[in-house]
């Protein structure tokens, strides 16, 4: 028997209408687990580097956590990963809610999808009974209208669906995939459109088999009790009033004017009042005890929740209040938008007005205030339509389009990807480290085991260290006890935590874990619910494996090498791993390229940023290796560090704080 | 079924609709409590509490299982509820004909929330146990009631065969089968 997974992927084609299950290697789990992890082994075998995003031989794969839907309490993560058409890299993308555990109740890990359907469908997945349907009638209806609308036709109240909006539809590459109030961003959205593949609905009932269950069961009522306690997990910002870290730190407009100051008692208590007066009530994810998600019945809108800095984006993107982001959410969610990118790329396009580089002619009937204009923007790229469709390829291509300067003003992107809009004075080691080099291309999705910040005292360090349970070696320990201020953190202390950081991400995105629990969680007090130790035993219990943390880290890293090998395969390299220029205001180039160079080294990749034949055979990745050999991306030369001088290194290693 | 008075414990549970966070972890605790083997496996459809969610009507209602019934009812009523409209369904725990909800998937047989009978006994039912925000509270209470007989758990699932396939048919079946054994 098979225990916390079913066994069993569906292979979906829509250009032929085909629907096959298919039962999976057993040995695949113990090799990447599931979710992400298993997705990129299927992307590396199936989807050559020469296939375009667009083309329909890309795949468009949901995979379910390998935990989800046993009583763990918040592994909730369905991993979307597909071609982003952004990138045209992996696409790395999860969403919570309630769809990966009703897809393994319906019997399936995953969907992996192939070819496109020659009319709007979608696809309905019951048990064993699953079909292509037709979706014409749905055609440019908004998320949860979608969703509402399927549940109603199939009279099956408890279908869980995943849809696009318009955006999607009309392949805008920052729209993401909606599922409730949770969404899958940064690539599958226009995909998803692309394969005229409308929405997602699945109904499952069935059983989810547990290795030792009771032994399980009984401590997942004490875990879910802990997370239920602990401040430190889930989204704070659902909880706490006071938003001054992202309204005084980060940038506003086009990520563009830190505004230090901004926030006051005065604009908190007013924003506290707007919140409250319009929260119906904060909700979460399945089986998880944490309110994540705070729900708006805003005047004129449809009911929208949201979660985390979503709430802010708009408003400042727009040099707004907050009320701004609740009247526009409403609407901009409908249409499938993400609200991390979105609202950049309308900044952006204001930017250009301003400057001159596009005029009236290029905005013909955009109203004179603000608010008007982002409603303008939005409804042109949602429709694709006249400046909209430049605007919809992102900032990096809309820049490139337009010409005529406006290069300069994608000043946000990395990988071509609009990234969180933080504009610092000094540089960060350990943040650059993590921008340049994450393959998921965000920084939230990279960060959160070690803490942002050291604590002042030698004593506190030590009474944290003492009950510091998520910290996996005494090395890290001690980085943390010598750690006294925040952007002085050494090179090699540099590689060794960005390493656990993404560790962390690995894992959480293989198993379906939220990283409000675990890997995101541990930045501020150190106290996530999950990590490296203590989820081995966990994923022990539900699945039978027999694993420890040495062995789940392993696994990670087999997965962290793969993500990089595919994307070396579709041309990234070190050239690519560059955060934006003006990220820091201070920067030390040099200093810079020495990180880079130590990182890789420490990761076993060449200092091109690709993973060695030494690395990826260790890993039992031979048959990237081969592949490497063949296409002559590795030469076979690169067993030592190419480029450095161990002399130097060790110079290094020792001072070079920021 | 007339019986004599007697004490009994009347098992209560509370729900607070305006705590509920719709996480169904009452679900998945029940089905996972009276799996067969006991924990042995997880199935939220299984579960003798459901939670009616529609979250663009704002709307979460955990209900449980109670008695069943061979016939829908004939008549509806809506309720408006702090400007949000309910289905009287919403809060009926009985397991009639005009929904899926409380049948096992594969038989369709009736569901029944038992409170977690258990030997000994749980300090509280299971689906109480994991509400960590606490839109369940649960309460014992004396009371002096009249004693009733109390169908179990097969009875219950023939009557619901009877109901389906007739008397006839089913002592028909019941007769081939035991000469099989
Ligand atoms: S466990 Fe509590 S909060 Fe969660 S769905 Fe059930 S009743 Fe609602
Ligand atoms: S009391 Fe027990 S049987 Fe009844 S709904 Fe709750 S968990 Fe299920």
């Amino acid at each position: 028997m098979r225990y916390a997974e079913t066994g069993y992927n569906l292979e979906i084609d829509l250009s032929r209408g085909n629907i096959e299950r298919v039962e999976t290697d057993p040995s695949l789990t113990d090799l990447h687990l599931g979710g992400q992890g298993a997705n990129a082994k299927i992307l590396w075998d199936r989807v050559p580097p020469e296939v375009e995003p667009s083309s329909p031989n890309n795949l468009l794969v949901f995979s379910a956590g390998l935990l989800c839907g046993t009583p763990v309490p918040g592994v909730t993560r369905t991993s979307v990963n597909t071609f982003s058409p952004q990138t045209n890299f992996f696409s790395h993308s999860t969403m919570g809610g309630f769809f990966a555990p009703e897809l393994k109740h319906a019997g399936y890990d995953r969907i992996v999808i192939r070819g496109k359907a020659p009319s709007l469908v979608y696809l309905w997945i019951n048990n064993d009974k699953v079909e292509i349907r037709d979706a014409t009638h749905l055609r440019g209806k908004g998320v949860t209208e979608t969703a509402a609308l399927i549940r109603e036709e199939l009279k099956e109240p408890k279908a869980q669906v995943a849809a696009i909006g318009l955006a999607g539809e009309n392949r805008v590459y920052t729209s993401s995939i909606g599922h409730g109030w949770s969404s899958a961003a940064r690539g599958p959205g226009p995909v998803m459109g692309d394969k005229r593949l409308k929405a997602i609905a699945v109904r499952g009932t069935k059983d989810i088999n547990i290795a030792r269950p009771a032994e399980l069961f009984e401590m997942c009522l004490r875990l879910a009790k802990e997370i239920y306690e602990n401040p430190n997990v889930g989204d704070v910002m659902a909880v706490n009033e006071d938003d001054s870290f992202h309204h005084d730190n980060f940038a506003w407009g086009n990520a563009r004017v830190r505004r230090k100051g901004y926030w006051t008692k005065e604009l908190e208590e007013r924003w506290r009042k707007l919140k409250y007066d319009h929260m119906d009530r904060q909700t979460g994810c399945y089986n998880c005890p944490k309110k994540c998600i705070t729900v708006i019945s805003y005047p004129g809108r449809k009911r929208f929740g949201y979660k985390c800095y979503a709430k802010d984006t708009y408003h400042m993107a727009a040099f707004q209040e907050l009320d701004f982001s609740y009247e526009i959410l409403g609407i901009a969610q409908e249409y499938g938008l993400d609200s991390y990118s979105t609202p950049q790329v309308i900044a952006f396009a204001l930017e250009l007005y301003e400057a001159g580089i596009l005029t009236d002619q290029d905005l013909p009937g955009m109203p004179s205030d603000v608010r008007g204009r982002f409603y303008y923007l939005m409804e042109k790229i949602v429709h694709r339509e006249g400046i909209g469709d430049v605007l919809a390829n992102g900032v990096y291509w809309a820049a490139r389009q337009i010409g005529k300067g406006a290069e300069a003003y994608d000043h946000n992107t990395t990988k071509k990807l609009e990234q969180i809009p933080i504009k610092l004075g000094r540089l960060n080691p350990l943040y650059f480290l993590m921008t340049a080099t994450g393959e998921k291309m965000a920084t939230t999705q990279i960060e959160g085991s070690f803490p942002q910040d050291p604590l002042p005292t030698r004593e506190e360090r030590e009474e944290f260290v003492r009950n510091w349970e998520a910290v996996p070696n005494d090395k890290l320990k001690q980085i943390f006890l010598e750690w006294e201020k925040r952007h002085e953190m050494a090179v090699e202390a540099s590689c060794l935590i960005c390493d656990w950081n993404e560790m962390m991400h690995y894992v959480d995105d293989a198993i379906g874990m939220c990283g409000f629990l675990s890997s995101f969680s541990g930045q501020h007090a150190g106290r996530p619910a999950y990590h490296i130790n203590n989820l081995p035993y966990i994923i022990s219990l539900a699945t039978g494996m027999d694993l420890d943390k040495d062995g789940l880290w392993e696994i990670a890293t087999r997965n962290r090498n793969l993500v990089r090998a595919i994307n070396v395969r579709r041309g990234l390299r070190r050239k690519d791993e560059r955060p934006p220029e003006d990220h820091w205001r201070v920067r030390d180039h040099e200093f810079e390229q020495k990180l880079l160079d130590a990182y890789y080294e420490f990761k076993g990749w060449t200092n091109d940023g690709i993973p060695t034949k030494k690395t990826l055979d260790k890993l039992g990745l031979n048959y990237v290796s081969e592949d490497f050999l063949r296409r002559g991306i590795l030469t076979g030369n690169e067993g030592a560090p190419s480029k450095q001088t161990s002399s130097e290194k060790g110079d290094e290693l020792k001072s070079r704080g920021c | 079924m007339k019986g004599e008075l007697e004490k009994n414990i009347v098992k209560r549970i509370k729900v607070n609709l305006d705590k509920c966070i719709g996480c169904r972890a009452c679900e998945l605790a029940c089905s996972v409590f009276h799996a067969n083997p006991k924990y042995s496996s997880v199935n939220p459809a299984m579960s003798r509490i459901q939670v009616v969610i529609d979250p663009l009507n704002d709307e979460y209602v955990p209900i449980r299982a109670c008695d069943y019934s061979k016939a829908g009812c004939d008549g509806r009523r809506v309720y408006t509820i702090n400007g949000k409209e309910y289905s009287e369904c919403s809060f009926c725990g009985t397991v009639c004909p005009t929904r899926d909800l409380f049948k096992e998937p594969d038989s369709g047989l009736p569901l029944k929330c038992d409170m977690c009978e258990d030997d000994p006994p749980q300090k509280e039912p299971l689906c109480v146990q994991v509400c960590q925000v606490g839109a369940l509270v649960y309460e014992e209470e004396e009371e002096e009631v009249e004693e009733e007989v109390r169908p179990d758990e097969m009875e219950i699932g023939l009557k619901s065969l009877i109901d389906k396939y007739g008397l006839e048919k089913l002592a028909d079946t019941f007769a081939r089968m035991s000469q099989k054994v």
